[in-house]
């Protein structure tokens, strides 16, 4: 019979198991694709390959890779750390709600100023949104998967009380806040395109998850904890405090994808600032391995997705749902993959 | 306010509030037997949503070939649906032992992702949503003044209150396979040392739970909406995963939190349409507020499975 047998996960398997991945999950959609009589292969390249043939539809790409960037290194600082932190999308939500409240008052600060006050404003809200179910876990070891994913639409009834309440712009039918200043307006790196500043900040927070794990002693800290608790208490980690770290920084650079919608793309708050980056970020991080240079390409392949359904839904009339159900395969097979990471199938015969 | 007008606006809000209550008592205690085996499902709020698709779907097609009992139908096709998403998630959090909340989460991206889709193909993109003939209501009790309209009422609302929580606690307390259930939760080695399969144990209690969730979600497009729209669930799954919680991991017990919460879901409804200006989404956060305020007083002594989250591989 099949079994499984332990064994270290090799450089070589660690690279096959997304590639793999991909593949299965492209295999199972085909059915989809098949049931609304086109062919696959035809649809699969509008996904793939046309979103990076102009340079219109890249840039796009780019910019629906920036919250996932975003979010996906945001989940990747707490599950490295061994912090389950399902509130990504709730701390979005709180930097974005930050980032309106400063980017409001911004009239006469100067463009540098505005900026950096609602980046570390939305900072700040992201961490202060993730500090309530962190020490509910370090001071009284309530599991935070729970409290976390609760506070997400605890967050989401509060952006729209505002929105309906206090925030609601007198001019718009809609339940949106009224613009933020011109000087706290995220300046785009391409003229006339959708990229701007947040895509940088999205890549600097990238480098710095890859410099924070892989050099400093707190990142050590954080994967020492995360990898088994009780062997980095014995070995003289403070767990609870590394535990609080990793959740307060993950809550933090959620918040930024948070401020980088806000200040980037929408200018107002309104209640579908994110169609589940937090959710995503879940993916992208698993599907990165908790590595920066795997959390961004798996975060530039979803938002390649992302655009492709858009491209493919106006190309071959396949609904773009079908690059939700795409991602959400990809993150189950992926997990499934993942544990062969570690062990080897050994075919044995059955013992009389 | 005359008499009148009050004792109607409670007459109506009671009744509203067992409607609410419904779908909330079906997933939360699918929720519950799950848990209670040591696997979080976090697949509820998809498996919810994926129950009112395909009901409504099947009900949809059967009604137009003409089929009588097209809502029952339905029913069943959404029980199948969440069979179907609970072996899923039976395969990856018991078979591989996986992480149970990525695995839970990616089984509700996958279950919007696939009604969503399923629903985009099927019935096009018409500006006017399809809809059915739902269940109709009716009284158990008659015509009877105050109690005769506050129980008008869906069959499935019944059934929930009056079959669904005496069974489920019959099942869990006073049943060898619900001492199964919750030896594996608390102790899967013990349960194993015993003699009890951990995997098939948690398999059927997982199996069990998202079939209850798919009836749920099934519910508000078969009884209550007879239409499915995008913000049918609209997070009441997370209600469930906090009235789990708030009822301690008993069944009875959850019938307090679905008619509290069923109650204030209700209440703002209506002093909305009153035109009230009332933060009415305040009302909403509640059930989470309280949920967490609750985890934080109960602290250490909060009342989770032993084995909750855990995986159980035999070495």
């Amino acid at each position: 019979m099949l079994q499984l047998e332990r064994a270290n996960p090799t450089r070589f398997r660690q690279l096959l198991i997304p590639l793999a991945a991909i593949l299965i999950t492209f295999l199972l959609t085909a059915l989809l694709v098949l049931l609304v009589n086109v062919n696959p292969l035809e649809a699969y390249w509008y996904f793939l390959v046309q979103p990076l043939t102009g340079r219109v539809s890249l840039i796009e790409v780019l910019v629906k890779t920036t919250p996932l960037l975003l979010t996906g290194a945001a989940v990747s600082f707490a599950f490295a750390g061994g912090y389950w932190n399902i509130g990504a999308e709730g701390q979005l939500y709180a930097g974005a709600t930050a980032a309106t409240a400063i980017g409001l008052h911004m009239e006469r600060v100067p463009a540098p100023i505005a900026l950096l006050l609602i980046i570390m404003g939305g900072f700040v809200a992201g961490m202060a949104w993730a500090l309530i179910p962190a020490l509910m876990k370090v001071k009284l070891a309530i599991d935070e998967v729970v409290t976390t994913l609760l506070l997400n639409s605890v967050a989401l009834f509060g952006v729209s009380a505002l929105l309906n309440g206090p925030w609601r712009d007198p001019i718009s039918q809609w339940p949106q806040s009224p613009e933020i200043a011109a000087s706290a307006i995220f300046p785009k790196l391409i003229p006339r395109s959708r990229l701007h500043l947040g895509f940088v900040l999205a890549v600097l927070t990238i480098a710095l998850l890859w410099f924070v794990l892989a050099r400093t002693a707190l990142g050590f800290r954080m994967q020492a904890v995360g990898l088994n608790r009780n062997a980095a208490r014995f070995a003289g980690i403070r767990v609870e405090r590394t535990l609080l770290t990793s959740a307060l920084i993950s809550g933090g650079i959620a918040g930024l994808a948070g401020v980088s919608e806000i200040a980037g793309i929408h200018y107002h708050l309104i209640d579908a600032i994110s169609p589940g980056y937090g959710y995503t970020g879940i993916i992208v991080a698993t599907l990165g391995g908790l590595q920066a240079w795997g959390v961004a390409l798996a975060a530039f392949f979803l938002g390649l997705i992302d655009t492709g359904a858009q491209t493919v839904s106006r190309a071959l009339g396949v609904p773009a749902y079908l690059g939700d159900v795409i991602q959400a395969t990809l993150l189950l097979v992926t997990l499934g993959l993942l544990l062969l990471q570690n062990y080897r199938i050994r075919w044995r015969g059955v013992r009389a | 306010m005359n008499e009148g007008i009050q004792g109607a606006f409670l007459i109506g809000l009671l009744a509203a509030t067992l409607r609410v209550a419904t779908p909330l008592l079906f997933a939360t205690v699918g929720e519950v037997i799950t848990e209670r085996s040591g696997v979080l499902n976090l697949g509820i709020e998809g498996i919810m949503f994926l129950g009112a698709f395909v009901g409504f779907a099947v009900a949809y097609h059967a009604s137009a070939a003409g089929l009588t009992a097209y809502l029952w139908l339905g029913l069943a096709g959404a029980i199948g649906a969440g069979l179907v998403m609970g072996a899923l998630m039976g395969f990856l959090s018991v078979s591989l032992g996986v992480n149970q909340h990525v695995a839970g989460l990616g089984i509700t991206l996958l279950c919007t992702g696939l009604s969503l889709f399923g629903f985009r193909v099927i019935f096009g993109e018409s500006a006017v949503l399809p809809s059915i003939t739902p269940f109709g209501q009716f009284s158990m009790v008659g015509d009877l003044p105050v109690l005769g309209p506050i129980l008008r009422q869906y069959a499935l609302t019944y059934i929930a209150f009056l079959l669904l929580i005496p069974a489920a606690w019959q099942l869990l307390y006073r049943t060898s396979f619900g001492l199964q259930i919750r030896a594996v939760g608390e102790n899967p080695e013990a349960a194993d040392a015993a003699g009890v399969s951990v995997y098939r144990t948690r398999y059927a209690a997982i199996l069990m739970g998202a079939a209850l969730m798919a009836v749920g979600g099934a519910f508000l497009s078969l009884a209550q909406l007879g239409a499915f729209s995008p913000g049918i669930i609209a997070g009441r799954g997370w209600v469930c995963i906090a009235l789990v919680i708030f009822a301690r991991w008993d069944p009875v017990r959850s019938v307090v939190g679905a008619l509290l919460f069923g109650s204030v879901f209700a209440l703002q409804l209506r002093l909305q349409t009153l035109g009230m200006a009332l933060p009415f989404e305040l009302f909403l956060a509640l059930p989470y507020l309280v949920t967490i305020l609750a985890l934080a007083l109960a602290g250490r002594n909060a009342a989770y499975p032993g084995a909750y989250l855990q995986p159980y591989r035999r070495e």
